[in-house]
């Protein structure tokens, strides 16, 4: 039952994804976006980890993703320029594609190869995984550090994004 | 049964999908999208490692990776706001200035 669903739900990731880049529409590309982590969310169900599958959904799709199509909306910017510059030589798409084609197989490849490792089925390994008090006391005693560092870093990209996109001073 | 292979490769799958995002497309957002799927390619593969070894770890990187997600999407959407102001463009061929 498992494997049907994850198949399931690899396969929504992936063909959303691929409607991502696919898209001229940007606004179209933002709806994929949150399509595509609906997928994720729905495989870290499966791996056990429902508490990272509630945080994809709200702080990814609930507010990173709003974070982008208030940009969209706020740019007004519905199509792309269709022309690629002459600089870039008539066979630049093409040449994209097949390099990002050969990194696919490459990386598939390289990971087929890899012996079959399967997860532990061990039910007091699960739930200590599941549990969100763990996840919650590991975060704020082994990784205290890296959590406080992780504030210092919201606050700077705040005011960063603030000065960028503020208007000029002469202007105010 | 599913194993870690399938969820690793999907995740390279995933990541490849993201590098080709910003390879081909010549729209700023759509660029800062695709490395969001890159990102999401990443924790897809933290959170099925954290399972194998059977820790929280995994988890826990993966909310980090989100923290850093967010932080990138400010300042990255400020400075396509920044840009948009000046040329009026989302192709990154019109912001050449810099170049020598």
């Amino acid at each position: 039952m498992d494997q049907v669903w994850f198949y399931i739900f690899a396969a929504i990731t992936i063909v959303a994804s691929l409607g991502v880049i696919g898209q001229r529409n940007p606004m179209h590309s933002v709806m994929l976006l949150i399509v595509s982590f609906g997928g994720l969310a729905g495989l870290y169900i499966l791996l056990d980890a429902p508490f990272t599958a509630v945080t994809q959904i709200i702080i990814y799709a609930g507010a990173i993703m709003v974070l982008f199509l208030f940009v969209v909306m706020l740019l007004n910017a519905h199509t792309e320029d269709e022309d690629i510059p002459a600089a870039l030589g008539p066979h630049a798409l093409k040449a994209g594609v097949l390099l990002s084609l050969l990194l696919a197989v490459q990386v598939a490849w390289a990971l087929t190869r890899v012996p079959e490792t399967g997860f532990t089925n061990d039910p007091g390994t699960v739930s200590a995984i599941k549990s969100v008090a763990q996840i919650g006391s590991q975060l704020f005693t082994t990784h205290s550090f890296a959590f406080e560092v992780t504030s210092i870093l919201i606050l700077v990209a705040m005011v960063g994004a603030v000065v960028i996109a503020g208007k000029p001073r002469e202007e105010r | 049964m599913i194993t870690l292979n399938e969820y690793l490769i999907l995740s390279g799958v995933l990541f490849s999908i993201g590098t080709a995002g910003v390879f081909l497309r010549r729209n700023l957002i759509t660029m800062l999208l695709s490395i969001e799927i890159m990102l999401n390619a990443v924790n897809l593969s933290f959170v099925a490692g954290g399972r194998y070894h059977g820790s929280v770890d995994g988890q826990i990187i993966t909310f980090f990776v989100m923290t850093v997600a967010a932080a990138e999407a400010a300042v990255g959407l400020a400075l396509v706001i920044a840009l948009f102001r000046h040329k009026e463009t989302l192709s990154p061929d019109a912001y050449t200035t810099l170049k020598w």
